[in-house]
């Protein structure tokens, strides 16, 4: 008992987000008499945040450095229009669309970065000019007919559509399941109960202190159940999309860059002291850049899931997009003072902010509220984040 | 009228950890000069904020009598109050506000809720007169030198009917004719009949101007002299003000120095980015293999700007001369070249640029050199826990675990992370400036230990000190700077507090 209140104590941060995102799905199935936690609802809603999530992985870095981004809403409307101009009016096919896009993305993200990180320009305002000139830009984009309507399949595939299972339907074995998404999960599980396995025995190698056996177990079996139960959920629908497939592609690939690499270090020790981590022979402008680059390729990637999903472009795509994002690296505990957050948290962040909405609309209630609501809680995860570090002083 | 404007009594004020001030009596005549003197860290500021409310009644020991009166005052609002305005080495003025506006900020000339613009104006022009200022009210602040800033500053005080006057190191920033204008002006503040209290490291122009000087040494007053007696003299200044006892143990060490220069600084100048300030004025030092050279020079000397520009210079100084490492003419653009090139630099203030007071001791340590523990792509975790662990075992850094954030450490032991940060880069050079400021004696003495060992191996350490006896107790050969120039340079054998003393403050 003494080892998990330990735990819990260390990282109460970390676990509150949980715990809070397991209590607002208990309180939504509970109201919704359980169609909250239907395949099909969870299913939409992680779907939904795909393109959401994607930037909120890309704010976490930028907040980790201390700077913030409000441009990233019509960059991705705008982008998103790219896309759909490029595909319809001038003949690319989707995969160089959406290679352009990207490009053009970390291209954006770059030249952001030039007024901030060399000519001392505040972040507020420079993104404040790059939200204006977006919101502009995504107007130029969709003059001709207002919204343009993607008729390209493979690109709407990516919004929308399932991975193909590996057994025809129809067949046999279990009938009613995704079985590729129960593979997928499965396989999950076992990389996640192996690397646990080696990390703890080469923890051990060093003769590192590691978790009690009984308590380590239990956390497998714990995490090994929430997998297992999140894919039985999603292969009860339609089965795991491509939103879903890139967007724990991406958290899986900036959570190895910001804990297992030199880039991620020295990102964390810019935001941490940048000073400090001058003179420990880091660029803080090089690594500016880097984060910035990485803001606008996100936003790209954003921009497409977005346009995908709705199999068009408007002209009023990713307009608040932005605070969203904020809303949900801030709810998943990055630090409002820099130098502090993990993607992982984030993504959590904005499935709980999603969440909300979701549970909301299934209840009826009004937008109005929806949005004092999501204040209100945004709010209050800042203040517990704001108290609990002052505490660890 | 009572002859005497203030009377300090038995002024005792305790920070955590350390007595500042012990018993301190300090009593200014009316309409004088009086200068307070001392080396850094005697108490001198520690004295006057203390009189200016900074430390609120309440928080020392003893009384402030002023006017006649025992005063208990909570802040600067207080002191000003009654009278007293105290004008700090950083200005305290807003740049971007015209002259007339700061001088009446905070103590504006209304006209029922409307500030009466024209006659703030009218009053502001009469103030400059009164420090012979020729200047427009209406010119920003911005666009005056730091010498027409100062005076400003005064300016802003007379407006407020002050009766006693203090100026901290008020020509540290100036130069040689402004800072001859200013003490014509404080002159002519006493015929007006206002008492100045000057701190001041400059002796000659303590002896020039002062009628009485008090000098503090270790938080005590050590005397008070009068110059209508001739008793101020630079001999008897620098005598008083450096009588330091070395009650501090320096670890024995025999010395390894070989003829190796490792590092050369030849006529090393440097410029702020704005070209406005000349930081550094010429400095030359040698640095050989295995030896420690200690850099002694008063507040301002230009002692951590040296350390920052020859350490790839991230204030982007213009710097003329040569830098040498190992005999190689080198110019280092960024700390990340000085570190390739084997200088390592520990700040002066850990906790601002040392350290990351956020992140644990084992990410302190291997942050500046975290690409040795990469094996592809990834950092190796287990053998950085290795590596810090050893280092925390090697510098005795105490601590429940190495994942203790930095923040929590005491200061010696933060001082110990610091260091051991940078022995992770395995550097030829090491500059540690001010090693043990603000650390006890006993982690002190662990320092001093590490210091030995590294150059027992083979180091060379440049150590940056305010503190004469850890100069003199640590160093091989010692640099003086004063002004942003190297004064003098003499090994331990011939060196002595007050010969350090007398080169640091003539200037």
């Amino acid at each position: 008992m003494n080892d998990i209140k330990k735990l819990l104590r260390q990282n109460i941060r970390d676990y509150a987000m949980y715990i809070a995102l397991a209590v607002v799905i208990g309180i939504f199935t509970v109201l919704t008499h359980g169609i909250f936690l239907s395949s099909r609802n969870i299913s939409n809603l992680l779907n939904q945040t795909g393109y959401l999530a994607v930037l909120a992985i890309g704010m976490t870095l930028v907040f980790i450095i201390r700077y913030f981004d409000m441009s990233v809403g019509y960059l991705s409307g705008f982008l998103g229009a790219i896309a759909a101009n490029a595909m319809v009016y001038w003949g690319f096919p989707s995969p160089l669309a959406i290679l352009l896009v990207l490009a053009i993305g970390l291209i954006a993200g770059l030249l952001m970065a030039i007024p901030i990180a060399k000519l001392g320009v505040p972040a507020f305002i420079a993104t404040l000019a790059g939200w204006l000139i977006y919101r502009g830009a995504l107007l130029l984009a969709t003059l001709k007919t207002g919204t343009i309507i993607i008729p390209d399949k493979f690109f709407n595939a990516i919004g929308n559509a399932a991975l193909p299972d590996l057994f025809p339907s129809g067949s046999p074995f279990i009938p009613d399941m995704h079985k590729l998404t129960l593979l997928l999960g499965l396989a999950a599980i076992v990389w996640f109960v192996v690397r646990a396995i080696v990390d703890r025995r080469s923890k051990q190698a060093y003769k590192f202190e590691v978790l009690p056996s009984g308590l380590f177990v239990f956390k497998l079996v714990f995490m090994s159940l929430i997998i297992g139960a999140i894919a039985w959920i999603i292969a009860g629908y339609n089965g795991i999309s491509w939103t879903i497939i890139i967007m724990l592609v991406l958290m899986f690939v900036y959570d190895f860059v910001m804990n297992q690499t030199v880039l991620g270090r020295h990102i964390y020790a810019v935001g941490g002291n940048p000073e400090a981590a001058e003179l420990s022979g880091i660029s803080v402008k090089k690594i500016t850049f880097i984060v910035f680059g990485s803001m606008g390729f996100l936003t790209a990637v954003s921009g497409i899931l977005f346009a995908s999903r709705l199999q068009s472009a408007t002209t009023i795509a990713g307009a608040g997009l932005e605070f969203d994002a904020m809303s949900a690296a801030y709810i998943g505990g990055v630090s409002a003072y820099g130098g502090v957050g993990k993607v992982t948290s984030s993504l959590v962040g904005a499935i709980f902010f999603m969440a909300l909405s979701s549970g909301m609309n299934l209840l009826g209630t009004d937008i109005a509220l929806q949005y004092i609501i999501k204040g209100a809680v945004l709010l209050l995860a800042v203040i517990f984040d704001v108290q609990t570090r002052v505490r660890k002083g | 009228m009572n002859p005497t404007i203030l009377e300090m009594r038995n002024i005792t004020k305790t920070f955590p950890g350390v007595k500042a001030l012990s018993d301190v009596s300090f009593s200014v005549k009316r309409g004088e000069i009086h200068c307070l003197v001392g080396e850094n860290g005697a108490g001198k500021s520690t004295l006057m904020k203390v009189l200016s409310g900074v430390y609120p009644f309440g928080s020392y020991d003893g009384d402030i009598v002023f006017e006649g009166a025992v005063q208990q005052l909570k802040g600067i609002a207080d002191s000003e109050k009654v009278g007293i305005a105290i004008i700090y080495q950083e200005l305290a003025l807003v740049p971007q506000l015209t002259v007339y506006e700061n001088i009446f900020l905070g103590n504006e000339i209304k006209k029922g809720i409307t500030v009466d613009w024209n006659a703030t104006i009218k009053k502001a022009g009469e103030m400059l007169q009164k420090v012979r200022l020729d200047l427009n009210p209406s010119t920003k602040v911005k666009e005056l030198g730091v010498g027409r800033q100062q005076l400003v500053e005064i300016a802003k005080a007379l407006s407020r009917d002050v009766k006693l006057l203090i100026l901290d190191e008020p020509t540290a920033a100036l130069n040689e004719d402004d800072c001859d204008n200013l003490l014509k002006i404080i002159e002519g503040l006493r015929e007006h009949g206002v008492t100045c209290v000057l701190i001041s490291h400059k002796l000659k122009e303590v002896i020039r101007i002062a009628d009485t000087v008090t000098v503090l040494r270790d938080g005590r007053t050590i005397c008070t002299l009068d110059a209508a007696k001739g008793e101020v003299t630079e001999d008897a200044l620098i005598r008083n003000m450096v009588g330091r006892e070395i009650n501090n143990i320096y670890p024995a060490r025999s010395s390894a120095v070989s003829d190796e220069v490792v590092l050369e600084a030849r006529n090393w100048q440097a410029y702020s980015p704005g070209l406005d300030r000349q930081v550094l004025r010429g400095v030359d030092f040698k640095l050989r293999k295995g030896e420690i050279i200690g850099f002694a020079g008063l507040m301002g000397s230009g002692r951590t700007e040296l350390a920052r520009s020859v350490f790839g210079n991230p204030d982007g100084y213009h710097i003329t001369g040569e830098l040498l490492v190992k005999g190689q003419s080198r110019r280092l653009s960024s700390p990340k070249e000085a570190i390739d090139a084997g200088i390592a630099y520990a700040t002066e203030d850990r906790k601002r640029n040392g350290l990351i007071l956020i992140q644990d001791i084992k990410q302190n340590i291997t942050l500046a050199n975290i690409k040795s523990l990469v094996e592809g792509l990834v950092i190796n975790k287990n053998d950085e826990i290795k590596m810090a662990i050893e280092y925390k075992d090697a510098l005795s850094i105490k601590t429940p675990s190495i994942e203790q954030k930095v923040g929590n450490l005491s200061g010696g032991n933060q001082q110990k992370v610091s260091v051991a940060k940078w022995l992770f880069v395995k550097p030829e050079v090491l500059i540690l400036d001010e090693p043990t400021r603000g650390i006890d004696v006993g982690a002190k003495y662990e320092i001093y230990t590490i210091m030995n060992k590294l150059v027992a191996q083979g180091m060379s350490i440049i150590m940056i000190s305010s503190e004469l006896p850890e100069i003199l107790g640590m160093s091989d050969r010692i640099y003086v700077i004063a002004g942003g120039k190297t004064v003098g340079e003499m090994p331990i054998a011939e060196a002595s507090q007050e010969k350090i003393m007398a080169l640091a403050t003539n200037y």
